[in-house]
């Protein structure tokens, strides 16, 4: 062997997606070496289809060692729950659905009105479910590219016993070192992905063929236009009057609660065709673009040409 | 598809920070807005904003404003992290605010980073808070900083003052031993030179901002010194296929790793010699630095979890007491006596923290007499006694490896970050 059949086979320095699936690779080993019993939330949407994805990656040849847990609100389309079991069946996983349903039943969650969104009642089940399994660790696929406020998450952020995300025992994190030393009852969230755009995960579903449900990929479906907004034509969502359904080719950015998620125009079919609407904005006249262009008509009528929006 | 595909793109960690008045939200706000880092939603919302506030512009100020609601909760402020990226590379950006609790922030912010991006107002010149900003990220080991002199109209765009003020900043950060250093005039407000040129500074041959952010060497650099390595996990999957597989798992911190090196088990000094290296993309007869692998080697070693697999040519040190450059985090102050912890890569360790022999003075880097406890954002130099050898490397040699934090274990906090063998 010659020094530059080392060098070839070795490859280019790692790019920024190498290092952004490196560093995932190396906090989900951090949240297996660091809990007894660790679960990784997946709700079959694209992010907790990465961070799977990442999480056999990194204990192969090896078997994955987290239990999967699903907070199923019951509004969910049935292509996520199909796409849902089978990719727990191909990573060999264990697969935990503890239901809002159930959780209704029980009468720890009490609906105002029997259709309302049921986002915000996932944590009752999610905090039963911590507690019967004795879960010290949940590993999910949140960014903090998401929202503003989101910016600040930490990678191993601490809950208190209670569940509570409290701001001042959040721990500094400095360097590549995670500290998840917690007491009996208290859990750690742990998100490998903290560092991810959007752009970077379609990116890498696209590099890495990630498999994903249906519903993220161009289709025909009937929807209303309310206000700038597609309202799937479906029953949990009940339409307004003089609100005519229309078919038309959509796709969903995020796949959670039939109720609260709308789908936008595309055409895309690929992960590859999703990642270059998704740049649209960033390619068009990158560089040029002025902020107060970017707001005007012009620019945002550009974009929705390119199927942006 | 390929302008926007890894290949080619590589990836730049920066720490910011300014004072509040320097205009840093405004820069911030103005990079992600004209490189296209917002999305539709974003931009909608804020110039709806800007219409309820009867703006003409959208204020820039406002892109990374998240924090009225955690104010209102009283939430400590901190470090926030931003995302944007060129065709050629993508940046992530710890942005640290200019209040209180500034070391402990910086420190963090840094601790990440490998070049600095620093705001200067022009019409201030060189402040105490410029001097401080400098010596914290000298003091963390940053290579590259980038001096943003900020509100040149302001000065109407004067060479004369930009000059003067690059020069002050040149002689104070002489003996920094910076790898490089450099100098944008420019106004965040008005867009000159952040992400396009200025008519208004034809004077200045530089690029714009951005431009010299692509150009700073991107935060990886492969094969730079001697192998190190954290072990996180030591695996032997069970089942009769892989009986004989043992696996060290761990994210290469420096260097490079080729099948048939020799590599040393430390703590300890057994030897071996490598034999398969598995990559995220496959088995592979080399890796690299910021690669997580899995590394088989030739003779059954029982060494799990806190040993750092190393160059057996070019070892790291061992010891049970080092010295090093602490940065007190927690409210509550240094205890000599507390039970801490010291995690340095994957090890925990119980350790005892002498008080201080010195502190050190941030805003000059002048050490002063020390004696004293340390108190959240002091730093100061300490002996640290530990209950078990550790492997390690001074910190000027080896971030991954010099770079600690302190536990305290009745609490899990994290109390203070530790550079060892560390004096700037």
């Amino acid at each position: 062997m010659t020094t530059s059949d080392i060098l070839s086979a070795s490859g280019p320095a790692p790019g920024h997606l190498d290092l952004l699936e490196s560093e995932g690779i190396y906090i989900l080993r951090e949240a297996a070496a660091q809990f007894e019993r660790p679960a990784l939330l997946f709700s079959g949407g694209k992010d907790s289809a990465v961070v799977l994805h990442l999480a056999v990656k990194a204990f192969r040849p090896g078997r994955m060692p987290f239990t999967l847990l699903h907070v199923d609100t019951g509004h969910n389309y049935p292509e996520v729950i199909a796409y849902r079991d089978e990719a727990a069946a191909a990573a060999g996983a264990r697969l935990v659905v503890r239901s809002v349903e159930d959780s209704i039943r029980q009468g720890r969650v009490v609906l105002r009105d029997p259709n309302e969104s049921r986002n915000a009642h996932q944590s009752i089940t999610l905090l039963d479910a911590i507690e019967e399994f004795r879960f010290d660790a949940c590993i999910g696929g949140a960014r903090r590219d998401e929202e503003k406020a989101r910016a600040k998450e930490r990678v191993f952020s601490f809950r208190d016993a209670f569940g509570g995300w409290d701001p001042r025992r959040q721990r500094p994190e400095l360097w590549d070192l995670y500290c998840g030393r917690i007491a009996p009852g208290e859990n750690m969230r742990v998100f490998p992905i903290s560092d991810w755009t959007e752009a970077d995960v379609w990116r890498y579903i696209a590099r890495e063929e990630i498999a994903l449900p249906s519903l993220y990929f161009a289709h025909q479906r009937e929807v209303v236009e309310r206000g700038n907004r597609l309202i799937p034509a479906h029953p949990l969502v009940p339409l307004r009057a003089n609100e005519m359904p229309v078919l038309r080719s959509v796709r969903f950015r995020t796949v959670g609660d039939i109720t609260c998620t709308c789908p936008v125009p595309s055409t895309a079919r690929t992960a590859a065709d999703i990642l270059i609407e998704t740049l649209a904005a960033e390619t068009s006249e990158r560089g040029a673009t002025r902020l107060d262009d970017a707001v005007s008509e012009a620019a945002m009528e550009r974009r929705k040409l390119a199927g942006y929006f | 598809m390929s302008e926007h595909g890894s290949e080619g793109r590589d990836l730049l960690r920066l720490t910011t920070a300014g004072s509040v008045d320097d205009g840093k939200s405004t820069l911030i706000g103005r990079i992600l807005a004209d490189a296209g880092a917002l999305t539709e939603d974003q931009l909608s919302a804020l110039a709806a904003q800007a219409v309820r506030d009867g703006q003409e512009q959208i204020d820039l100020a406002r892109i990374t404003d998240g924090l009225t609601a955690e104010r209102e909760q009283g939430i400590t402020i901190d470090v926030a992290y931003r995302y944007f990226a060129t065709p050629r590379r993508s940046f992530i950006l710890a942005d640290v605010p200019g209040h209180e609790q500034y070391t402990r922030n910086m420190v963090t912010g840094a601790s990440k980073a490998t070049a600095a991006l620093l705001l200067v107002d022009a019409r201030a010149g060189m402040t105490a808070q410029t001097r401080r900003h400098t010596c914290i990220a000298a003091l963390l080991g940053i290579s590259d900083v980038v001096f943003a002199i900020n509100k040149m109209d302001l000065v109407d765009w004067s060479e004369e003052a930009f000059v003067r003020l690059k020069g002050e900043i040149e002689s104070f950060t002489e003996r920094l031993r910076f790898g490089s250093r450099r100098f944008v005039p420019l106004s965040a407000k008005r867009g000159d030179n952040v992400v396009r040129g200025s008519e208004h500074m034809d004077w200045h041959e530089g690029p714009p901002l951005l431009t010299v952010l692509e150009g700073i060497p991107a935060s990886v650099t492969a094969a730079d010194g001697p192998f190190r390595m954290a072990v996180q996990i030591a695996n032997r999957p069970q089942g009769a296929s892989t009986h004989d597989f043992r696996g060290y798992m761990g994210r290469i911190a420096q260097g490079r790793l080729t099948v048939g090196d020799r590599v040393v088990i430390a703590p300890g000094g057994r030897e071996s010699t490598v034999t398969e290296i598995l990559t995220p993309q496959g088995p592979a007869i080399a890796a690299m630095a910021g690669q997580s692998v899995t590394v088989s080697l030739a003779d059954d070693i029982d060494a799990g979890r806190g040993f750092m697999l190393a160059d057996a040519t070019s070892p790291p040190s061992e010891a049970r007491e080092v010295t090093a450059a602490l940065c007190w985090l927690d409210p509550a102050p240094q205890d000599s006596r507390a039970p801490y912890l010291m995690r340095i890569g994957t090890r925990e360790v119980a350790a005892r923290v002498a008080l201080p022999e010195s502190h050190l003075d941030i805003h000059t880097l002048a050490r002063g007499p020390g004696g004293q406890p340390l108190r959240a954002n002091d730093i100061g130099e300490a002996r640290i006694r530990l209950q078990d050898d550790i492997a390690y490397d001074a910190y000027a040699a080896c971030r991954a490896t010099g770079a600690f934090v302190i536990i305290d274990s009745r609490t899990n906090a994290t109390v203070a970050a530790g550079m060892i063998e560390h004096r700037v």
